[in-house]
């Protein structure tokens, strides 16, 4: 793990923050275009209030279509910025550090992003405020604890809260790195943001132990949100095929899934549109893969499981989904093409040295790894819906329309979007954690050859 | 009496430690020597006393008063307006757990930043002393000192290997 070469601070702080000090020929026609779809987005959810959800594909029996799947798909992206950070930070992985930023700042846009889906979906968001406030207000009643839909908004709202404090605690050394090297209005705004840092070794000292503990206080917050948000289908006794005990964890390691791949997918981006390749290294990215190999069966083995269980019981209610699933189409086709290019494929393209360290194949992979994960709700969701079921008067399927597109479409942009502006105001790679990095490194003799290593403080 | 700050830059992170060894010989105070890194050196790097922090402490307050919000926010809110929902209790205490636990987590996380931000002695004006050449690599030792050792001090940093000193 330690391919890099040691380079100069002042060389660190000119790479590091050539993003935000020059701007790259493609940055602004990147930022039109994707401000571009998320403006048609935009105008497209305004009609979509206006009109009413009769425009979306959403009908009885099937009332959580594509809003609802991009809701779990981009809170399942946010997942990776605290299993990236907080987990290798605690067990001082010495290659989380060029990565960590990139993941925690995913985190952020991802769940703001995933936070607009169920308030898009309820067809009036002004109705949103109810979560909070008493929805009659004459006499006092509040929103029904009991339900999961209300557990969801407190355990995303305490994650978004968390992930943005985690990130801004980080980002303080940077200002005022950020301060020093910048002029005019950029300077007097940096120069607020650093607070008078100076970075003295009480500061320092704090920076480290806060590392740690919000590492640790986050880590329980990550795993109950996802949890939580498979709780708005696991705990739903109505839809049959969403009543399952192992929804949670089996959430919470495919969101780890797919959230690793995007951030390994945005680091190769970042490497190559900043020219970052002393920083993001292949050795990294291969850490990754190997990381993401552990984390894909993991997850296929939750994925079997809840297969087999599911048929194992032989249960009426089951069967029916599962051959809904697997025998009926064009549900065995999107199955087929979840299953490959969530596991076999992107394991294969993980399987070799030497594919690990091609970033177009890893590109590939964890491209194909987001695809199917996107078809994996979607696959859990709407059958689950439109298998008949007792008490349900009326039957239908499930067909998106173009608006719900170009909505799910919007939402890619904006994460995109928030991506670029992000870049253009503060580092993707934390500066002190790779200069920290660089000191520690240093080489020892064994026997006959000389290997490079990292010390560790405890 | 007029305060001073003396700032001392060193290129060697050894310079710099032999630079608070010889302010320390000198009879300058330990808690008036400060180091200046534009990353963490390892504790203890320059021989700088051992700094004590009380943040462990934030997180139990934060969490403490985040489950009280909590449980206030989940047992108020229904008993205002006692509808049983399912012949559920009005109370029920494993709905409440889940809003209770993130209350918890969420004042903890919260202050623990505050923490972070008030034991760091944030926000803190910037000592006039400061130089950006910090940011890029060199190791700062400011020293406060009274207006009669200033120049004595600015003398041991010069002594010790600094490239450059600055006295505000």
């Amino acid at each position: 793990m330690q391919e890099g070469r040691v380079l100069p601070p002042a060389q660190i702080n000119k790479d590091l923050l050539t993003s935000i000090l020059t701007t790259p020929k493609w940055y602004w026609p990147a930022v039109g275009v994707c401000s571009f779809i998320v403006l048609i987005a935009s105008i497209v959810v305004g009609y979509m209030i206006n009109k009413g959800l009769g425009i979306t594909g959403l009908n009885r029996p099937v009332m959580w279509g594509f809003f609802i799947t991009n809701f779990v798909f981009w809170i399942g992206i946010s997942h990776a910025g605290v299993m990236l950070s907080a987990i290798l930070r605690l067990a001082k992985a010495e290659w989380r550090r060029p990565a960590s930023r990139a993941a925690e700042v995913l985190t952020i846009f991802s769940l703001m992003t995933a936070m607009t889906m169920p308030i898009i979906h309820t067809g009036r968001p002004w109705r949103i405020l109810y979560w909070v406030f008493p929805y009659d207000f004459a006499r006092g009643i509040f929103p029904n604890i009991r339900s999961p839909l209300v557990w969801d908004p407190s355990a995303i709202l305490t994650y978004l809260t968390s992930s943005v404090l985690f990130v801004f605690i980080a980002l303080i050394p940077d200002f005022g790195i950020l301060r020093d090297n910048t002029t005019g209005i950029r300077k007097k705004v940096y120069t607020m943001l650093a607070m008078g840092w100076q970075g003295n070794v009480r500061q320092w000292k704090l920076q480290i132990v806060a590392g740690v503990l919000l590492s640790a206080l986050i880590l329980p917050v990550f795993v109950s949100v996802h949890s939580i948000v498979s709780w708005d289908f696991g705990m739903a006794v109505s839809v049959k095929a969403w009543h399952s005990t192992i929804f949670a964890p089996y959430f919470v390691v495919g969101a780890v899934h797919s959230g690793v791949s995007a951030v390994v997918f945005v680091l190769i981006l970042l490497r190559w549109a900043y020219g970052w390749q002393d920083y993001i290294r292949k050795e990294h990215v291969e850490a990754l893969c190997r990381l993401l190999i552990v984390v894909a069966t993991g997850w296929f083995y939750y994925f079997c499981m809840e297969i087999i269980f599911g048929i194992y019981g032989r249960e009426a209610d089951e069967i029916a989904i599962r051959t809904l699933q697997f025998a009926t189409y064009p549900w065995n086709i999107i199955m087929i093409i979840f299953i490959v290019t969530t596991y076999f494929l992107p394991i294969c393209l993980w399987s070799r040295k030497i594919w690990r360290r091609n970033l177009y194949l890893v590109s590939a992979a964890c491209i194909s790894v987001n695809i199917g994960m996107w078809l994996e709700r979607y696959i859990l969701f709407i059958p689950g819906q439109i298998n008949k079921q007792v008490f349900t008067f009326t039957w239908a399927s499930y067909t998106p329309s173009v608006f719900e597109g170009i909505i799910v479409l919007g939402t890619f942009a904006l994460v995109t979007l928030f991506l670029l502006l992000f870049s253009k105001v503060m580092p993707l790679i934390p500066l002190y954690d790779i200069k920290e990095g660089d000191i520690l490194k240093t080489e020892i003799q064994v026997g006959r050859r000389t290997v490079p290593a990292t010390f560790r403080e405890d | 009496m007029a305060i001073k700050t003396v700032l001392g830059l060193f290129q060697d992170a050894n310079q710099a430690a032999d630079a608070g060894d010889a302010l320390k010989e000198s009879g300058v105070s330990e808690k008036d020597v400060d180091f200046l890194t534009d990353c963490p050196y390892p504790e203890g790097a320059f021989g700088e006393r051992e700094e004590p922090i009380r943040l462990f402490l934030f997180p139990f307050i934060g969490g403490l008063l985040g489950f009280v919000g909590g449980l206030m926010i989940t047992s108020m809110t229904q008993m205002a307006y006692p509808l049983i929902t399912g012949g559920k209790p009005i109370l029920s205490l494993p709905p409440m757990a889940v809003v209770m636990y993130e209350g918890t987590m969420l004042g903890a996380i919260l202050f623990t930043v505050i923490g972070v931000i008030f034991e760091s002695r944030l926000p803190h004006k910037m000592t006039e002393a400061y130089d950006e050449r910090v940011s890029q690599g060199y190791i700062g030792v400011l020293v406060t000192s009274n207006d009669d050792n200033s120049q004595q001090v600015n003398d041991i940093l010069s002594n010790a290997g600094a490239v450059d000193t600055k006295i505000a």
